[in-house]
Formats: C-alpha cells, structure tokens, sequence
C-alpha cells in the first residue's frame, strides 16, 4: 500500500490551550480543523490553522518547533492527556494525521510542571533542563588535549548502551508525562550515557551528586516507578537508565 | 577589488603551522580582559564558546531556540569525515584535501581546505574524549562508513544522529562553561544588526524573543555561527527557524557575500507531497552506501516498484559512474535525479521521485544488519510516508539542503570588517561549489574547536580597540532602527500572510534557481522577486503587537530579509557565466550533460558588497590560486 492511496481528508475539533502569558489566565478555546489531509504532521495542520487565525486578524497559536524531523527537541504538547500524542515513539512534529479519526475531538494543552513556566499558549520554559545539564552532564575535556581517538578500546555492548542513552533529545516530554514532574529520566540518561563510557568515569561520582542536588533545586519531583516517562519518550529511553542512576548514586553517597 | 585572504606562504602543508608560529598571542592573564560575541550554537558556534571560555575569554552567546543544543547541527545525520586512515585503505590529509577540493569542483581555497583536513583528525581524538558514543567494531576500535566523492572509507558516525551527538557534546561543553561562569547564554534572542564602530565590530542588537525587548551588547569582537540561508527556497531540509538575517545584516553593514548561488540541493529527500508541507526530510547519503538508486526503463511505466523485473530497471547512477556507482556527490545525483524525470521516468503520485531500493543490500546482509546501519531511517521515513522502506524501495528527491556560499572570510575566518569572524555553514570557505557528505559536521568543529580560537587571538592581540559600552549613542542608533523596522511591519496591516510571501519566493527561486538554471529564467526571477518584494511591504499581515512572545514578528523579519537576498542569490547566478558543482546553467554543459568549468573566466570567488538598498550590489574577485592540484574537469566514472 503507498500513502497516496491511503491518503484522505479529516475534520477535527481541537480544543487549544490558550494563555497570553505566564501570569494570566488561560483557558481552552475551541477551532474546527477542516479538511486536514491525513499526510499532514500535526504541527503542519496548527500551520494551517494559524494562517486562517491571522487573515481573520486574530492572534495565531504560539507553539515551540523547529527541526519537524524529530531530533532538536523543540515541539511538544499534550495531545488527549498524552506527551507528543498517542504514537509510541514519536514527537509531535513527525505525528501524522493519519493516526485520527474523522470528527475526532482533541484536547491540546502545554507541558504543565512547576519547573517549565509557561510563556505563551503552547510554549513553555525548559531552561531548568539546561541547568541541570550545566551542573554536571559533561566530561571535563578541554580542547586540545585528547589522546588518539582509538586509545580507549570500548566494547560494542557499551557503545551501543552508551548510544541508547546518548539518543535524549531533552524535549521534557517525561517531565510532562510524570505525576510527579519529575526529570529523572532526563538525567538518568546523560548519567548513564557517561557512567557507562571509560571517558566518563573520573568524574561519575561528583556528576551524579551534582546533577541529582540541582535537580532538586530546581523543583522536578521524585520518581516513584510510574514509568509513564518511558511510555511517552520519544525516543524510547529506557528507565533502566533510571536504575543506573540510582546505583551510581548510591555508590556515590557510601564511597 | 581584489581581496586578499592573507593566506600564509610557504608549502602548502606547513602554512599552518607557520601561521600559528606567527601568530600574536594574547597572555592567559590577559584573555580574561576580552569580550567575545558568539551568535549562534550549532556546531561552530558551541564549539567556539565552549573553547573560548576555557582559554579564558569572556563570550557571550546567544541563540535564537529555547536552548543552545536545539541548532540544527543536531539533525545531520549521516557522519564526520576525518583523514585517521583507521580503514586501512590509502587514506591521508592529503586525499581527504584533494577529495574535498575536487568535490567543491575546484571553486575553494587549497590553504583553508588542506587546513580542514589536517585538523579532522583532532576533532574525532576531542569528540571521544568528550565521551560520544561513536560507533565501534567489535574489538572495540572506531569503524567507519563511506560516503559519496570518495573512495575510502573514512567516516565517523553515531548511528545516523551523528550531528546531534556532536552537537550535544560542543553543548556539554559550553554548559560547563556557562556553569563556570566563562560564558553568558542568551537563548530565544535573534540578532537583528551588527554594530561597526570606526570600522571595527563591536556588538550586536539582538530582539528577546520572550519579551519584544531590543536589546544591545557590546564586545571586542563578534563571531557568527548562524548556519546557511537554504530556507530562502521556502521548502528546504533546514530547521523552521534557519535563517540569513544575521548574515545579511552583516553584509548591510559592510561584509562582503561570497558565492549565494552555490547552495547545494541534496539527492536523497523524501518528495513533496502536498501544498500544506513546511519543510522537506533528507534521509542521509550513508544510505548510498547500501541503497541502490533505479527507475524504470520506459518512460511512463507506472507499475509498482515490484511488478518492475530487474530487466526493465534503470540503475542508472551504476551505468553512467561504474566506479562511484551511487556514491557520485551530491550535485551529480541530483541533477542526474532531475534528467530521469524530466525524461518522465520519475516514479510515485507525482512523478518526482526516484527509487533507492535496499532489497539487495538485505538479501546480502539480512534485514537485521540493515537495521542497525540505518534503522532509525528507515523508521523515520516510514512514519513520514507510510511505507515500509524494508518492503518497498524508498522514493527520494533532491531537495534545498546546504549553503556553501555565505559570508566571505579570510584565513583568519575574519570577514570584510575587522573584527567579525564568521564560522561554520555561514561563511563560504571550504567547500566550493558543492559540499560533500559529512564535511559539514567536519567544518563546523574544525573552526570552532581548532581554528577560531587561535585566530581570533592574534586579532585581539594586535588590534588598538577603544574602550565602549552597549548604551553608547552608536549602538542607540542602531537598536532604533531595527525597532523602527519592526514597527513598519507590524503596521503593515496587509491582506497576505507571511508564509505566503515566504512560499511564492521559494517556488520562484525553485523554479528559475534550482537545480538547473538560464540567463532568460534567472532574469524572469529578479523581476519577479523585486515586485513580491515591494508587495510584501504594503501587504503582508503582521499580527500581534511588538512587546510580547510574537512568532509572526520573528517571520516576517526573516522573510522580508530573504526577499531581498533572494534577489542577490540571483544575480551571482547571472554574473557566473559558466557551470561548477552544483550551479548549473544550461548553456555551459559537456556533451554528456555534466557541469562545464569556465577556469579562465571563472576560478575566483565573487564576493558581493551592499551598495545600497535597490541598487545592484559591487562585484569583487578573490581569484583561486591552484598551486598543488590540477583542477580538472571532475569525472567519478
């Protein structure tokens, strides 16, 4: 079967979440989407939308996006209640319309967590994420020094693990989808990413303490096995990370 | 005018490293007294700050995403070239120099290129030790993929996310900076003007794009790093937000333009498919290495790719190019593309595709070996199309991809006006008139890791900069007239959308700019361009207001500086009376359609300078020396 065959026009009633900043008050506004070809990305179709809003001269819906190929992290919402929508696996901006239904009504709202302060409708503020990042998630490497790139043989298994870990796109989609907020799953991965690699080792122990306290500080919740972070990730991280960041910090709290 | 791009003398191989001996140094003690200005957080522009602020410089960087890793480095895909020879197959600096100076059909510069190439090889020793997961072979050693334009196998990859696990690693990099406090990150803020004082550059005006605030900030010197200008042609494989308006500001203000026509159109993307689409997916050129590239023999033939025996099947890249196969670069594949289906052998819905079919490669290798080459392609592609590329051969086109033109810079990567230096995609450097696969990555972190942070010393070092301050009258000025400009466009008030505008120029500069290209179509399009553009200042709709989160005010601002780029794109077009990588103008063709080099007339960089608004522009030359290659006419058969 080719998508040309299976393609077809959709209506849709979307109810948006809209706020016209972080301190007033939102509410959810209702936008029939007509003829929406099922070919169509989700975030194509609130193009579509938002050129009708502006030659109606009103305020277009305010959404983060920017590579619509999966990778940079930038798009997402919640689409029913669910991260990036109910695909396994899959951003918002690489969503097709050809996973809903004719005359299918859709709830649309923003991440909602106490550390994402919303800025305007659908974009919110994930610059907590980068903090944590700033706290600990590198390998002390000034430019310049490093030994030949095959001094340090690394298994295929640990690569491939490392790799895994290495794939977060850090868009805060587990943030989102966590009753408790919390950022475990983000972390987990870039611990895990660098305590699984020899480069990483040194500075496992510090890099764990550290990014755990600013996680804290910065108000994400604690983790209490809902998984719910791994169903929504995108990019299928798993919480066997979450597992290794545990055991990293304990050993890190005892030595 | 002649430009000079201060390359160093000596034999090629030990310019560099005669120029670093040269070179002024700034003291450690005395790097912290420096101000630095990085706009832009992809490859070059992380790299650069991060290594800026462990050599001690203060940097401040700015970004125009939620966060500095989001740059659209992180979407490359396919791999870093680097001259290890961990392959065992020939490799050296000076095969990957020639590659690539071959590859760029001899339109670049033999003292940057050899630099590249010497240099990849501490990007991939840094990028390990930074902890990027690259892949390995078994006994744990680095391995390698190939790529198009060469014959060896030397390229380093991370699945096929080899850009975002870079970028993230020049992003940890940086945060551990902004953590020590050497760099200040200014994300969602897009820079609007370059500000010159007494012809040096000094500071930029930059928009918060939270608040609508204008803001200035000052520094001894300002480095761009804000990508290529592809999304000119509306539909290309770069980011929504990609844009030429922190280059074209600089050009404005005195930075001359070197090469706009030579934007490369990828062979492998996925086709368009309705009028609704914002932007094009390239599936990486790693997939060259297994897929094979065919179209029906008859014209017309609109069977399904299965019910079309082997027979009746064009593999055409393989008959033309035996010894490349489908490994030709980039430009010849594209173009190659276009003529099968200008010949209506073009395959799918809209007869603008061409087949890459893997069905070889899994009979050969097993369908789990394919998968862990390319699975997330493969998957990628499927939750675009709808098609499964382990059943069905993928359909692909060329699209709008990357931007070897961009600001001109010399040697030191210093553009025109002293004290702007221009990394990565934007400037024009090293890759001629068509780049090949898995140089950019190269690029991006050859000038911010290992070029730049030299450079950039002995400006500072050897410059009399006086003292000034953000909020000093030259930068009042300047900050009001990027407001002003704001308030014509919100006040605009017209009847046509922002992206409609933005569309009509693509298809404008697709049609008479593409992928082939003739004086009379290229005239029609300046024409065309120049009235679009007057109707967009009195028609198009800005809504919003200017204080707030406005996504339309970001827009138009880009768009509104494409109208008028567009219009210089075309005319270095015009004025390149002859065909090289991936310019093609139909009137300068072998017998056996390939690009015709016009070295006589031909062999320099045409760099433009701002003359004026609705003036034509001042052309100079930066003739190409070729000491140590022959340029020849390219053949990959």
């Amino acid at each position: 079967m080719t998508s040309t065959t299976n393609t077809k026009n959709i209506n849709l009633t979307l109810k948006i979440w809209r706020q016209k900043g972080p301190d007033s008050k939102g509410a959810f506004e209702t936008y029939h989407a007509d003829n929406i070809s099922t070919d169509m990305s989700f975030l194509e179709m609130i193009d579509v939308i938002n050129e009708r809003l502006t030659l109606e001269g009103k305020d277009p819906i305010a959404f983060d996006h920017d590579c619509r190929e999966g990778i940079c992290g930038m798009c997402g919402a919640m689409i029913n209640g669910r991260a990036h929508g109910p695909e396994k696996g899959t951003t918002l901006c690489q969503l097709h319309m050809r996973h809903f239904k004719d005359g299918e009504t859709l709830v649309i709202e923003p991440w909602r967590a106490r550390a994402f302060k919303l800025i305007k409708d659908l974009a919110v503020d994930r610059s907590a994420l980068d903090k944590i990042i700033q706290a600990g998630g590198y390998i002390s490497a000034n430019t310049g020094g490093a030994p030949d790139g095959n001094a340090i043989p690394i298994s295929q298994e640990t690569a491939e693990k490392a790799m895994d870990a290495a794939a977060c796109i850090g868009c805060g989609a587990c943030v989102a989808a966590c009753p408790n907020s919390s950022a475990m799953l983000f972390v987990s991965a870039k611990i895990s990413q660098f305590a699984l690699l020899p480069q990483g080792k040194p500075e496992a122990m510090l890099r764990v303490m550290a990014m755990v306290k600013e996680m804290d500080k910065l108000c994400f919740g604690n983790c209490t096995n809902h998984r719910e972070c791994e169903a929504e990730c995108p990019k299928e991280i798993s919480i066997v990370n979450i597992a290794r960041l545990n055991r990293e910090f304990i050993k890190s709290a005892l030595f | 005018m002649l430009l000079d791009a201060k390359i160093p003398g000596g034999q090629l191989t030990g310019k560099w490293d005669k120029y670093l001996f040269e070179q002024k140094l700034v003291n450690p003690s005395n790097k912290k007294k420096f101000n630095i200005i990085v706009v832009g957080t992809g490859l070059a522009g992380a790299s650069a700050s991060a290594t800026l602020g462990e050599l001690g410089y203060n940097v401040k960087t700015f970004c125009i995403q939620d966060s500095p890793r989001r740059a659209h480095s992180i979407a490359a895909q396919g791999g870093i070239n680097a001259a290890k020879n961990y392959s065992n197959d020939g490799d050296s600096i000076w095969r990957l120099f020639y590659d690539t100076i071959k590859g760029g059909d001899f339109r670049s510069r033999e003292a940057n290129v050899y630099r590249l190439a010497q240099v990849s090889n501490n990007i991939i020793d840094h990028c390990v030790a930074q902890g990027i997961p690259f892949a390995r072979d078994y006994g744990g050693l680095l391995t390698n993929r190939s790529f198009g334009g060469a014959q060896v196998s030397r390229t380093f990859y991370a699945r096929g996310q080899t850009g975002q696990q870079l970028l993230l690693g020049a992003y940890s990099s940086l945060m551990r900076q902004v953590g020590a406090g050497k760099v200040e990150m200014f994300p969602r803020r897009e820079m609007l003007e370059l500000v010159v004082i007494k012809e040096q550059a000094r500071g930029i005006v930059v928009r918060n794009l939270i608040t609508g605030k204008i803001e200035t900030h000052a520094a001894d010197a300002v480095v761009l790093t804000t990508g290529g200008y592809g999304n000119v042609y509306y539909l290309s494989t770069n980011a929504m937000a990609s844009n030429v308006t922190a280059a074209f500001r600089a050009y404005k203000k005195g930075a001359f333009f070197a090469n706009p026509c030579f934007t490369q159109i990828h062979p492998t993307c996925i086709p368009v498919h309705g009028t609704y689409q914002s932007k094009l997916t390239l599936m990486s050129e790693s997939l060259r290495n297994d897929g094979r590239v065919w179209v029906p023999k008859n014209p017309g033939d609109k069977r399904a790719p299965g019910q079309v025996p082997e027979s009746e099947r064009d593999y055409y890249l393989e008959n033309k190019y035996p010894s490349f196969g489908n490994l030709v670069p980039r430009d010849v594949a594209s173009r190659n593309a276009k003529m099968q289906c200008d010949m209506n052998k073009g395959v799918g819905e809209t007869g603008l595709a061409v087949y890459l079919d893997f069905e070889d490669a899994i009979k050969t290798h097993g369908k789990d070996v394919i998968a862990k080459k390319y699975g997330n392609l493969f998957q990628m592609y499927e939750k675009i199309t709808n098609e499964n590329p382990y059943e069905n051969p993928m359909k692909i086109y060329p699209a709008v991809h990357y931007a070897m033109g961009g600001l001109w810079v010399d040697y030191n990567l210093m553009s025109t006006i002293p004290g702007l230096f221009v990394l990565g995609e934007a400037n024009f450097s090293d890759h001629g008139a068509n780049r090949l696969g898995a140089s950019a990555l190269m690029q991006g972190l050859a000038d911010g890791y290992f070029i730049l942070p030299y450079t950039i010393g002995g400006y500072l070092a050897g410059t009399n900069l006086q003292k000034t301050t953000a909020d000093s009258p030259e930068f009042k000025n300047v900050a009001s007239g990027a407001e002003s400009r704001i308030n014509r466009l919100v006040s605009i008030n017209g009847k046509r959308t922002i992206d409609d505008f933005h569309k009509e120029l693509g298809s404008i500069l697709w049609e008479y700019c593409g992928m082939s290209r003739n004086t009379k179509g290229l005239l029609k399009a300046q024409n065309l361009i120049k009235e679009l553009r007057e109707e967009f200042w009195k028609n198009v709709i800005v809504p919003g207001s200017r204080n707030e989160f406005n996504q339309s005010i970001e827009k138009a601002g880009r768009v509104a500086d494409f109208l008028e780029f567009g219009e210089l794109l075309v005319i270095d077009a015009m004025t390149r009376k002859e065909s090289c990588g991936c310019h093609f103008n139909e009137a300068y063709q072998t017998e056996e359609n390939e690009a015709k080099r016009d070295d006589k007339n031909f062999s320099h960089v045409a760099a433009w300078e701002f003359a004026g608004n609705e003036k034509e522009p001042a052309y100079h030359k930066e003739p190409l020396v070729f000491e140590n290659v022959e340029p020849s006419q390219r053949s990959y058969k």
